[in-house]
């Protein structure tokens, strides 16, 4: 089937199996690999990407139920010069091990900031709740989300 | 000479210590990671295997035509036809007597022994074409009784696995030290407990993944490899598919963590190299969740029976366990499933001065997933059962749980010391770690909080766990038993001709850090800025040999060889520079990347400069002098079996009698794994150990009913700690580094993992301590700690 996505901002227009998931259309077919798989049963968050705004699993999602969305990916996180705020305060409180949670941490991370700039510790705790990450004490990831709180008022999409 | 001029003074310690953030970071936050299953390779195939359905069954007969028949499958294959290519392993080691198991193959044979076995492998265009075509494998099966209880796996009537062996016992073991019988017999107090540590893995978040690669022509294998052991897989898949071993390249690219899971042989890895050599084409695997919940290995699983010989002060007389163990149908390849156990009943009583022991340990089959080395191996049972223990003769003699602890542990003047399981300890600090635990968390505030709660009827519970930790193993661990697994390691280190150093290094990494931690002790010795070394980790064909990273090794052992070819490069840059500037050598020191006169520090000049004169201009150089600026060090483990490090963990919570559920409040550890080399880094091993122990604690367990079957072998099932449940856990060190080696680095991976789980048992039993009941039954479930009160009937 034909399924038409803008994806990081760019139009894509590509031919899928109806069956194939959206994490598998973005890393087999368009080379994003950026977004990793980890369960493909919506549990472990790896996968996360936003789908018009919202954090949504794209293993559990049908590339063809993206037809005509707006895709963001963690490719699409960061400009080509320098990481952004979010993936700045990540690297600063070494956030991150094995590296393989983190596309999901980050994109869950964004569209909770980008709606809710002012989520408190609690608030933070409870949305990460839905990604797993095996290799930190979790501590690091919430004081990385805190401080990039900054970035993120005033509407501001970092 | 760009550099001269100015004056530079020698740096104190350079970068050690220092809380550098990871330079590889960046390139993970962007989603610029390379992990196996990111690579494509032209003409690749994708593999997918058919499983036993059955813990134990006869394999009758195979049809697998409708399934050749699927458009876009390239092969399939059964375990006969991959048997005529591939050697069989048995995992056992020479330095375990008795010790034994059966020749196991890369897909089953005549039998599955246990549910998830591979059976069959497919090779297709794509996954999702060999998933469809194992749908139409039909194998014909005769079920067979499965073992699945280890407390009757030995029994006479229970059948035995693998009839050859004789019976269900893989390893059996008995240590004495002392007159254990003598200390019970006279003792005051005996207290006793069945301890039980539930069967859990360790999902590491990528699964496992691999391509391999085969170039008939030459016989080459390449094997892209999420993988923690390069060179030991290197060997195996030279020596099991009859490969030069020069041919055979292991890389590993970006891993999603490891945790001692990823060094292990697995039937699917061996079948897809397997099905590259047949088809002479790249083939990928990747585990899928449901697949990695029944065939990456398992861990734990032990039921002590264990009691305590304590004198009317609260002196440790003598311990007396007896550890039973599953392992699932085989002992792994090639570390064996034996050394949790014995590690397990050798690091019982470890943190205190207690001189007499009798350890039993029964490591037995039965038919369920390969239990194998998992983060900690053995720790968390032997401090599980030692500090609940410690803990039940404290309340019977109204002690106070750190009190018994300080009048018990191994003491400042004692070192160096050895334990009654043979265990040597350089220098531990049992005592500081007590004293500056007891401070971070307000002790005694804590207490007098919690007895106020109590009056409200909020039941909050602190526990402690002091703990030792095994790190920088040498050959003792595997070498000495005819494991072909290296205990040395190395590092080549090279000048760049732009003044760059390259450092490729046989540890490797997993997302702990260990590049950023290589490049801090090269650029400190060396004496150039952290900015201008690279760290090359993870393949056979680039690095030097060695046993790479487990069982916290990497900075203790890897940290060496980086050390020693920074001095030997040193070394030799300095030799060069004294030809060129006509001075002797020893006038002259490397600082920040720049040649200086080693009196005044003033500038003579750059790393670049003697990089353009060696390798471009070496005509300017005196006849027969060759400039070595790639120098290759290695470094063997030396003075002790393994460098021991020690600590102490306390954990806080409340418990909700009328639901059973555990909040926790806080956690502290204080830990001493010698020099800090990078304190950012080693705090979030200890915090990510943490979060694994608390999972053992509370959420983990391997569920399997009267079949063998497991019951909850997915992410929704399969409680993992997440962000929300997690409590702050604060990490403070005291540092004694090992004098066996001028780094003074020990490990710090396992730390966490050791004591989290029985802290959290004993706060436990410190909330229920009103209620006259405890539990020694990991994971703490609410239902177990609504049948220890009575809430709901005990089963």
């Amino acid at each position: 089937m034909q399924v038409s996505m803008e994806i990081n901002g760019k139009a894509v227009s590509i031919d899928v199996e109806p069956r194939m998931t959206l994490a598998d259309c973005l890393r087999h077919h368009l080379g994003l690999t950026g977004t990793h798989v980890g369960c493909e049963h919506g549990v472990c968050g790896a996968c996360t990407v936003m789908v018009d705004g919202a954090a949504m699993r794209s293993c559990l999602m049908l590339a063809v139920q993206a037809d005509k969305a707006k895709v963001v990916t963690v490719e699409g996180l960061s400009c080509d010069e320098a990481l952004s705020p979010l993936q700045a305060a990540f690297r600063k409180h070494h956030a991150l091990q094995c590296g393989f949670c983190t596309p999901g941490m980050l994109t869950t991370a964004h569209a909770l900031l980008s709606k809710e700039p002012q989520a408190d510790e609690t608030r933070v705790r409870e949305v990460l709740s839905g990604n797993l990450c095996r290799c930190t004490g979790y501590t690091a990831l919430v004081e990385a989300v805190l401080e990039a709180r900054d970035a993120y008022q005033g509407g501001q999409e970092a | 000479m760009s550099a001269e001029g100015k004056a530079i003074r020698p740096a104190a310690t350079g970068y050690i210590g220092q809380p550098v953030p990871r330079p590889n970071a960046r390139r993970l936050l962007e989603g610029r990671g390379r992990y196996t299953d990111d690579m494509v390779l032209n003409r690749m195939l994708h593999v997918a295997f058919v499983r036993s359905p059955y813990a134990h069954a006869r394999i009758l007969a195979i049809d697998t035509e409708a399934a050749r028949a699927v458009p876009g499958v390239a092969a399939v294959v059964t375990g006969r036809d991959i048997a005529e290519i591939c050697q069989p392993w048995v995992g056992v080691l020479g330095h375990f007597p008795g010790l034994k198991s059966a020749p196991q193959y890369p897909l089953a044979v005549e039998r599955s022994c246990w549910q998830g076995e591979p059976v069959v492998a497919i090779a297709a265009e794509t996954r999702a074409i060999a998933e469809d075509a194992c749908e139409k494998v039909l194998v014909e099966w005769e079920e067979l009784p499965a073992v699945v209880d280890m407390q009757t796996a030995l029994a006479p009537e229970t059948p035995v696995i693998h009839e050859e062996l004789g019976d269900n016992l893989a390893f059996g073991l008995e240590l004495k030290a002392g007159s254990p019988e003598d200390a019970f017999a006279k003792t005051a107090v005996v207290v006793e407990e069945t301890f039980s540590f539930g069967r859990h893995t360790g999902v590491t978040l990528e699964p496992r993944s691999l391509i391999a690669d085969f170039e008939p022509g030459e016989r080459r294998l390449t094997v892209h490899h999420a993988t923690q052991t390069p060179y030991q897989m290197q060997d195996v898949y030279a020596r099991h598919f009859g490969l030069d071993e020069e041919k055979v390249r292991v890389v590993a690219p970006d891993v999603g963590g490891s945790f001692g899971l990823k060094l292990h042989v697995y039937g699917e890895e061996m079948a897809t190299c397997a099905l590259s050599i047949l088809l002479g084409r790249p083939v990928k695997f990747v585990a899928d969740r449901l697949e990695s919940f029944l065939t990456d290995i398992h861990a734990r699983d032990h039921q002590v029976r264990a009691r305590m010989a304590v004198s009317a002060e609260g002196e440790i007389l003598a311990m007396d366990v007896e550890d039973v163990t599953g392992i699932g149908p085989y002992s792994v390849y090639p570390r064996t499933s034996a050394v949790e156990g014995n590690q397990a009943i050798r690091l019982m009583g470890g943190p205190y001065r207690m001189p007499n022991y009798h350890g039993v340990l029964k490591v037995v089959f039965q038919n369920k997933t390969p239990t194998c080395q998992y983060r900690a191996v053995g720790h968390p049972i032997a401090c599980g059962v030692t500090e609940g223990l410690v803990d039940m003769a404290a309340r019977r003699l109204n002690l106070d749980p750190l009190e018994i602890r300080r009048r018990n542990v191994v003491t400042a003047e004692m070192y160096p010391h050895t334990s009654p399981t043979g265990y040597f300890f350089e220098r531990l600090s049992h005592e500081e770690c007590i004293a500056k635990i007891e401070a971070m968390m307000n002790y005694s505030s804590l207490r007098e909080e919690q007895a106020r709660l109590r009056e409200q009827g909020i039941y909050r519970g602190i526990g402690f766990a002091t703990f030792i930790e095994i790190t920088n193993p040498g050959p003792a661990f595997y070498g000495v038993g005819g494991a072909r697994v290296s205990s040395q390691d190395g590092c080549v280190m090279k000048l760049e001709p732009s003044g760059r150093v390259r450092c490729s290094v046989s540890v490797t990494e997993q997302g702990q850090g260990t590049e950023t931690v290589m490049a801090q002790i090269a650029a400190t010795h060396l004496g150039v800025k952290l900015d201008s070394v690279t760290v090359l980790t993870g393949d056979t064909q680039a690095t030097p040999y060695g046993g790479a990273t487990w069982a916290s090794r990497g900075a203790g052992i890897g940290g060496m060889t980086v050390l020693r070819a920074a001095q030997a490069l040193r070394g030799k840059l300095l030799e060069l520079a004294g030809i060129i500037l006509q001075r002797g050598p020893e006038t002259l020191d490397l600082r920040e990347g720049v040649i200086v006169e080693a009196d005044t520090g003033m500038a003579r000049m750059d790393l670049a400069e003697l990089g353009r004169i060696a390798y471009f201009r070496p005509d300017t150089l005196p006849p027969d002098f060759h400039p070595d600026l790639t120098v290759a060090r290695h470094y063997v483990p030396q003075g002790l079996p393994f460098a021991f490090t020690n600590g102490i963990q306390a954990s806080h919570l409340e418990l909700d009698p009328e639901t059973g559920l555990v909040r926790l409040l806080d956690h502290w550890v204080v830990e001493d794994c010698g020099t800090i080399l990078n304190p950012l880094l080693v705090d979030e091993q200890v915090r990510g150990g943490v979060v694994q122990g608390l999972g053992a604690a509370l959420f983990e367990e391997c569920l399997y009913n009267e079949a063998g079957q497991m019951i909850n072998g997915s992410l929704a099932d399969y409680l993992l700690p997440m962000a929300s449940e997690m409590p702050d856990i604060h990490v403070d060190h005291v540092s004694t580094p090992t004098q066996f080696t001028p780094l003074g680095a020990k490990g710090v991976g396992e730390a966490g993992t050791a004591g989290a789980a029985a802290a959290v048992m004993n706060a436990v039993n410190d909330a229920l301590a009103p209620f006259q009941v405890s539990l020694a039954q990991m994971p703490f479930t609410p239902e177990r700690i609504l049948r220890a009160l009575g809430k709901i009937p005990s089963s």
